[in-house]
């Protein structure tokens, strides 16, 4: 342990959203600065479904995607590109010691059982009764399987046979920043070589829009990009992602063969109270650790800011005091603009979005009338991640191109 | 990090040794140690018919709930004050750091949070619908509720016992199913040990004894449906063993560095010596028939702490009571410690305290430190009809004083989750 920090790299992603899958067509969809959102599936919201997948590619067999419900096909999916992509895919040996830490909420409902009790509540006899009635006799009981969190991390074992750990970090946005903060923490240190990390959200429930909407969080029609909500109420649109990384030691990779996609150079984070300038203030905390690192001129940042009125206002102004004051020509894209707001996988799936803008070696046009997003056309060698959950969690990373 | 001489602080492989100097539990048998340790040891079981809802209609009426507390009206408000209460008991009995800032991070083993019935009928009648009530005419009325939203998000749990107990950085809530409490500590022995922090706060917390939660578990055959005599419900290793008894509970330990222990003058507990995890991709319910991850991972964990199985003299076992748990148990148990597993005691808390799901890693990790401090181990009651399959000693249904040095406490659940940790006694 008192050796110095061993150097970690991206060698595999692994994304799908509402753009599509894969690196290729995201970036496609990205250079093409066209950001919208789906306003009909639960008007007046709005959300961002996921594009049309062929499961069968990624989990061959029927019987398992029967056992998952969306979040966890989206997420076993991905996981399955991600491990394509870091060319570890059926490579037992290393499937057997590779570790695990997935980003997960969980909870996949049956609606329609939902709407039997609820209609049928007011009218009972007996409610208490009815209930355990209608639980007992309407839920398929393979749906607790398709509901717990853990349970992703249990489909990825079981189709994919990644057994070295398994662990599911829970906590909206925070979760995702905190697992691939982990496990980069776990490397570094020695105590594993290669993991793999992510997550998975599906946008089109509404028992999950309600849950943000008890807090009028959610994004109403008409569809605004992210930074230019404000004036207007703010707000997230939920977003289906599924979004993994394979992260692994430089030697452990180097000694395989693979290539780097990217260094994964820092990931910090941090709970601040939200109390008026805590966000802000807990995200100068993290810089002060990153800023020496980034260099003017070839660095942008790739915003996971959701949307949300005071947390994304405190990210904008954290941006545009420190690091924009530091590196005045930094690029800012909040890629939810395009995404929607993913929960869990959101900082994973902007740090995929680095690497997939760093082997462009250049960023995308921004989609901001409001005027922070402004354009960028020197090479990009450095991306810095924000994480700012829409209640909780504050996190930054840098991500930087090798060689 | 480390100097070049200086090693007490370090363990066999070079890395910070983790100790533990606070402890603090609550179950169905009580709050805090000294209750709990004493009923425990008396063979006493917690579980009883559930009061707190109808059970009309349910297959399983029994459980392992705490009712002598206040009400609580959802699973993540259970959860919070049951871990609550174990946190301040264990931080109380480190005197680490100060009210309101403990020096380290919190890694919390939680339920799954989601808002439950109570509410989701309270939001629904509050809609007015006349006809069929669906989610979209919830969603008219929703931001009438603006507790709900942070109330069941999976993060508000930490959130809030972060905020009270001052714990440093991103607080962690995890699941890793029914070997959560254990895997918090593990993460909380890495963080030790890659000198991130020299102290941490490992709490696992349960509190999902509601009717759908109970009829999920019910719908897969998982419980026990012993309801006439639920003091006997629970009967691990048992022949006629029928299921699990769902209860609830917390655990919470302070790790710490030994170095950082000894500086301040801390009384240690005992040692956090081990911990190993192997993953199961057989199913999703069910261990892989050959026990190879059960096996690799009470092995690895063993070896993660140094020792060999024969330095192993107590098993705090996983013990849920399910035919399928108990006799892979067995199998993994009995193959790592060979011919010895038929005389080094084995015993299972669940026998009184019932599976307290996401708390269970934490509480028994708890039970094996107090079985070690006290040289005494609290025995696996209802065992009448012993499985004649399961050739253990499982301390039958009387606590025995032994010498204990080194104990294991198993941990197994859904989705393939597999976490040993290895406990000891203060090195001499």
């Amino acid at each position: 342990m008192a050796d110095a920090p061993r150097e970690v790299w991206i060698t595999g992603i692994g994304i799908v959203s509402c753009l599509g899958e894969g690196g290729d067509t995201h970036w496609q969809k990205l250079m093409e600065g066209k950001p919208t959102g789906n306003a009909s599936m639960f008007s007046p919201f709005i959300v961002h479904p996921i594009a049309p997948i062929n499961f069968d590619t990624q989990i061959p067999k029927k019987g398992d995607q029967r056992q998952m419900d969306s979040w966890q096909r989206i997420g076993t999916y991905a996981a399955g590109l991600a491990l394509d992509s870091a060319d570890v895919k059926g490579k037992s040996d290393i499937l057997s010691r590779m570790d695990m830490i997935i980003a997960a909420g969980g909870g996949e409902r049956d609606l329609n059982v939902d709407s039997t009790i609820l209609t049928g509540t007011p009218l009972a006899a007996n409610r208490a009764a009815f209930l355990n009635e209608k639980l007992m006799g309407d839920l398929r009981p393979t749906l607790f399987l398709a509901q717990l969190s853990n349970l992703l991390a249990g489909n990825i074992s079981i189709v994919h046979g990644v057994t070295g750990s398994s662990r599911t970090f829970m906590g909206e946005e925070s979760s995702g920043i905190d697992a691939v903060r982990i496990a980069l923490s776990r490397i570094a240190a020695g105590q594993s070589d290669i993991a793999l990390v992510g997550g998975a959200h599906n946008a089109e429930r509404p028992d999950q829009l309600m849950l943000y909407e008890f807090a009028g969080n959610c994004l109403k029609d008409p569809f605004r990009p992210v930074w230019e909500r404000g004036e207007h109420g703010g707000g997230f649109a939920l977003g289906s992602l599924g979004a993994f990384l394979v992260i692994e030691a430089r030697e452990h990779a180097e000694k395989r063969g693979a290539k780097p996609l990217a260094r994964l150079t820092a990931v910090f984070s941090d709970r601040s109270n939200r109390k008026p300038g805590a966000a802000t203030a807990a995200l100068s905390r993290l810089w002060d650790k990153l800023k020496d690192k980034v260099k003017s001129g070839h660095a942008a940042v790739l915003s996971g800011a959701s949307g949300a009125k005071a947390a994304t206002a405190e990210e904008r102004t954290f941006l545009e005091a420190q690091v924009l004051e530091a590196n005045g020509d930094l690029a800012v894209r909040a890629t939810g603009s395009y995404l929607g707001h993913g929960m869990e996988p959101q900082f994973p799936m902007n740090l995929a979005l680095a690497v997939v803008a760093l082997g462009h070696g250049q960023l995308f046009p921004p989609s901001d009338a409001s005027g922070l997003e402004k354009p960028m056309s020197a090479p990009l060698d450095q991306v810095l991640v924000t994480g700012v959950g829409h209640w909780r969690g504050e996190g930054l990373a840098l991500v930087e191109r090798v060689g | 990090m480390a100097s070049g001489n200086s090693r007490s602080g370090l363990d066999k492989f070079g890395r910070p040794l983790v100790v533990v100097t606070g402890l603090g539990v609550v179950t169905s048998l009580g709050a805090g140690k000294a209750d709990n340790w004493a009923k425990l040891t008396a063979g006493q079981s917690g579980i009883r018919a559930i009061t707190r809802f109808p059970t009309d209609c349910l297959k399983t009426r029994i459980a392992g709930t705490i009712d002598f507390l206040a009400p609580q009206s959802s699973t993540a408000a259970l959860a919070e004050t049951f871990a609550d209460l174990a946190a301040e008991e264990a931080i109380a009995e480190s005197g680490l750091g100060a009210p309101g800032n403990f020096p380290g991070p919190l890694f919390l083993a939680v339920p799954p949070i989601e808002i439950e019935w109570t509410q989701r009928i309270e939001v629904g009648s509050r809609s007015g619908s006349n006809d069929k009530t669906t989610y979209a005419d919830l969603m008219r009325v929703a931001t009438q509720f603006p507790d709900y939203h942070q109330r069941f998000l999976f993060g508000s749990v930490a959130d809030h016992l972060a905020e009270k107990f001052g714990t440093q950085g991103s607080p962690i809530s995890l699941s890793t199913a029914c070997a959560s409490g254990a895997s918090a500590i593990h993460l909380g022995v890495e963080a030790i040990r890659r000198g991130e922090s020299d102290a941490a706060l490992c709490i696992g917390t349960d509190g999902s004894v509601n009717p759908e939660a109970l009829v999920r578990f019910s719908l897969l055959s998982a419980l026990s449906t012993s309801n006439d005599n639920p003091q006997a419900a629970s009967r691990p290793f048992s022949k006629n063993r029928d299921g699990f008894v769902m209860a609830e509970g917390a655990g919470a330990l302070v790790l710490e560095s030994y170095d950082s222990a000894i500086a301040r003058g801390a009384k240690i507990i005992g040692v956090l010596e081990g911990c190993g995890e192997m993953t199961d991709a057989f199913h999703r319910t069910r261990s892989s028939p050959d026990g190879k991850p059960i096996i690799g991972c009470i092995a690895s964990a063993i070896k993660d702490a140094g020792l060999t199985p024969d330095d192993i003299d107590y098993v705090n076992a996983h013990g849920t009571s399910t035919p399928e748990n108990d006799k892979m148990e067995y199998l993994g148990v009995s193959t790592v410690l060979g011919e010895r597993a038929k005389t080094v005691p084995i015993s299972s808390n669940k026998s009184m305290i019932g599976h307290t799901l996401s708390a269970a890693g934490a509480v028994e990790a708890v039970f094996s430190l107090l079985t070690l401090n006290n040289q005494r181990i609290p025995p696996t009651i209802n065992h009448d009809i012993p499985d004649p399959a399961i050739m253990m000693d499982v301390v039958p249904n009387k606590a025995r004083d032994a010498r204990v040095t080194h104990a294991i406490s198993n941990s197994f659940g859904f989705g393939g989750q597999n976490v040993s940790l290895v406990m000891g006694l203060e090195p001499a």
